[in-house]
């Protein structure tokens, strides 16, 4: 009896209406054009990155510098070496500062002062790279006197620094207590827990952060402006205007000249290459062992 | 038995009293307070490096600030053959193309975000967010080669003609439709700024509690409404600092903005005039630059955009903490 009229209850709830059935048909389908609207630049720029890039990548274009205007041929070989030099730079002050801003966050930072420069790395984080290439201006190059791949690399570290030492201190942080608890219990000291354990435990992680920091600043044009500058010779020397992958892409897309655009998506398809294979060469590495990660 | 031994095997048979521990260290404090002192350095070296920024660009912006005050701010000549300078078409230009950017993108970000959480299949969610948050890794200068070569064209020829059919009489899209625009610097913008703000809010709505969904869906909701009533309106403030975070970001950003702008100081009332933003002046002149004026004029530009990028981030920082509890934004990968 009392089951019946349950049953009778349930198919007395009234009919969802076709108006809110439309609405949610509608809703669903407007979702579902987002996503396509999105997604369809990307496959634009990849399409157009990789069709316009490889018909015009040559052996030149790899081993050669810019020729003048208006002669044909030539190529970015001293842009590619010479952001691979102004990076090499940026990570040698960068990564370490980094880490070691990291480590101190994880070991010693839990505290206030700890919190202020956590909050102060993720405001760094977001300020423009412009910015940064007026202060790199202003403490290398005004110094200097020159236009420099040093100006260039100390604008790229500043960048990583946020980025290298936030992750790491949460990579850190995700080592068990136990392990630098054993390690205190053997007698070893602080800093050698710190550094063969706990960080040695956390290197994947942390060398991840680096990779991502790496990447991000890589394709950085703004703060290379007016510190690497550019240059159309080779250059390895540390305090002479040095060209970079970015730089010369940019001056190459806002020119005149069909056979600069033609190089500066070449230039843009190698760019976006050297970014993924570092990345993934480090990965790679990191998952064998090569770096003793746990 | 036991006499006088040689000398010499007494030395080599010399037990040590204690036995040798299996790890050798120096047991001084010494080492441990040197580690320490050097990661307190590195870790002040972030407070050092922001001190550093906004010295230097207080002292270098100090001329320009004493010639011309808060005036600067509100005038629009800029004229470095007469040392004339005021900030305000690069503000206007900053701010229109950042705000046409928000309007594009949020309603797509939002659009995108629900989708993946909501209603697509589990096994599309992994590779859709990854394609989106792949658009976050192309360099800034790749999006203005596209820009230029794609997106100008299409803008120039099939957009901007529609937009003046069917808009013109709001005046704001008047003038020859050459493509380089601050339309076109908003579409880029846009383009830039979506998968930051997909991907916080993304997870501000992973983070919605599944009661509320169950809830409203008991009450007979359909699965729009939902994600209406359960989802987003619960995740408002979250959706907002993702938002702005977005803004921060796009008020930055500088060499795609610079290559399709057109780069003209002029305040313009229709979207398809050239502008010009505080970053891409930046960009254009600073190298460039002679005489003491210009040069602090420009970086007073840049303390400027400094300031209004900090505020806008601490800002969208703080709403997002609300929602995640204290995990950071993670937008700027």
């Amino acid at each position: 009896m009392s089951n019946a009229s349950a049953s009778a209850a349930l198919h007395s709830v009234p009919p969802i209406s076709l108006r809110r059935r439309v609405t949610d048909h509608v809703m669903t389908g407007v979702a579902i054009l987002t996503v396509v609207v999105v997604l369809a630049p990307l496959v634009a720029i990849f399409t157009y990155l990789v069709y316009r890039g490889a018909s015009s990548i040559n052996w030149a274009f790899l081993t050669q510098t810019p020729k003048p205007v208006g002669e044909e041929g030539g190529g970015m070989a001293n842009a590619i070496v010479g952001s691979v030099f102004i990076l090499g730079i940026a990570s040698m002050i960068g990564v370490p500062f980094g880490v070691g801003a990291g480590i101190y966050l994880a070991e010693f930072g839990r505290n206030r002062f700890g919190s202020a420069i956590r909050f102060t790395a993720d405001v760094l984080n977001g300020v423009p790279s412009i910015v940064i290439g007026i202060v790199a201006y202003a403490i290398v190059v005004l110094y200097q006197k020159h236009f420099s791949a040093l100006a260039g690399g100390v604008a790229l570290a500043i960048m990583m620094v946020p980025t290298i030492s936030r992750t790491t201190e949460e990579m850190l942080l995700l080592v068990p207590q136990a392990l630098r608890e054993a390690a205190y219990g053997l007698g070893v000291p602080r800093w050698r827990t710190t550094l063969s354990i706990t960080l040695r435990t956390a290197t994947s992680g942390v060398i991840t952060g680096i990779m991502l920091a790496f990447a991000r600043v890589a394709g950085e044009t703004a703060p290379l402006l007016f510190t690497a500058f550019g240059n159309q010779y080779w250059n390895l020397r540390t305090d002479q205007p040095t060209a970079a992958l970015p730089l010369q892409i940019f001056v190459y897309a806002i020119s005149p000249y069909d056979e600069w655009h033609r190089q500066a998506w070449a230039g843009a398809l190698v760019l976006i290459i050297l970014i993924v294979t570092a990345v993934a060469a480090v990965r790679y590495a990191v998952r064998r062992g090569t770096f003793g990660a746990a | 038995m036991p006499g006088p031994q040689p000398v010499a095997q007494t030395k080599v048979t010399a037990v040590p009293a204690v036995p040798a521990p299996l790890l050798h260290f120096s047991d001084g404090a010494m080492p441990d307070r040197v580690f320490k002192f050097a990661m307190t350095a590195c870790g002040l070296g972030v407070l050092g490096v922001l001190a550093l920024i906004i010295y230097e660009l207080m002292r270098g912006s100090a001329l320009s600030w004493h010639a011309f005050g808060f005036k600067f701010f509100a005038a629009s000549d800029w004229d470095p053959v007469n040392e004339q300078f005021g900030a305000l078409p690069f503000i206007y230009g900053t701010l229109v193309s950042s705000l046409l950017a928000l309007i594009i993108a949020v309603p797509l970000s939002v659009g995108v975000a629900v989708f993946t959480t909501e209603m697509c299949p589990k096994a599309l969610r992994g590779p859709l967010s990854f394609f989106v948050e792949l658009l976050a890794a192309i360099p800034s200068v790749i999006y203005g080669l596209w820009a230029i070569f794609v997106l100008v064209p299409i803008m120039s020829q099939y957009i901007q003609p529609f937009l003046q059919k069917t808009l013109g009489w709001t005046h704001m899209f008047d003038g020859p439709p050459f493509g380089y625009s601050m339309l076109a610097a908003g579409v880029i913008l846009a383009i830039m700024i979506i998968p930051i703000v997909s991907s916080i809010a993304r997870e501000v709505l992973m983070v919605v509690p599944q009661h509320q969904r169950e809830a409203v869906l008991a009450l007979g909701a359909t699965r729009w409404e939902m994600i209406r009533i359960g989802v987003l309106r619960n995740a408002r403030a979250g959706i907002v600092g993702g938002i702005i975070l977005g803004l921060g970001r796009a008020l930055g950003e500088t060499m795609a903005v610079t290559m399709v702008i057109g780069n003209r100081p002029e305040i313009s009332k229709s979207l398809f005039a050239p502008g010009y933003t505080m970053a891409s002046v930046l960009a254009n002149e600073f190298s460039e630059a002679t005489g003491d004026t210009y040069l602090s004029a420009l970086i007073e530009i840049g303390l400027a955009l400094f300031f209004v990028t900090i505020i806008v981030n601490a800002l969208a920082q703080l709403l997002v903490w609300t929602v995640t509890r204290g995990q950071p934004a993670r937008g700027n990968v």
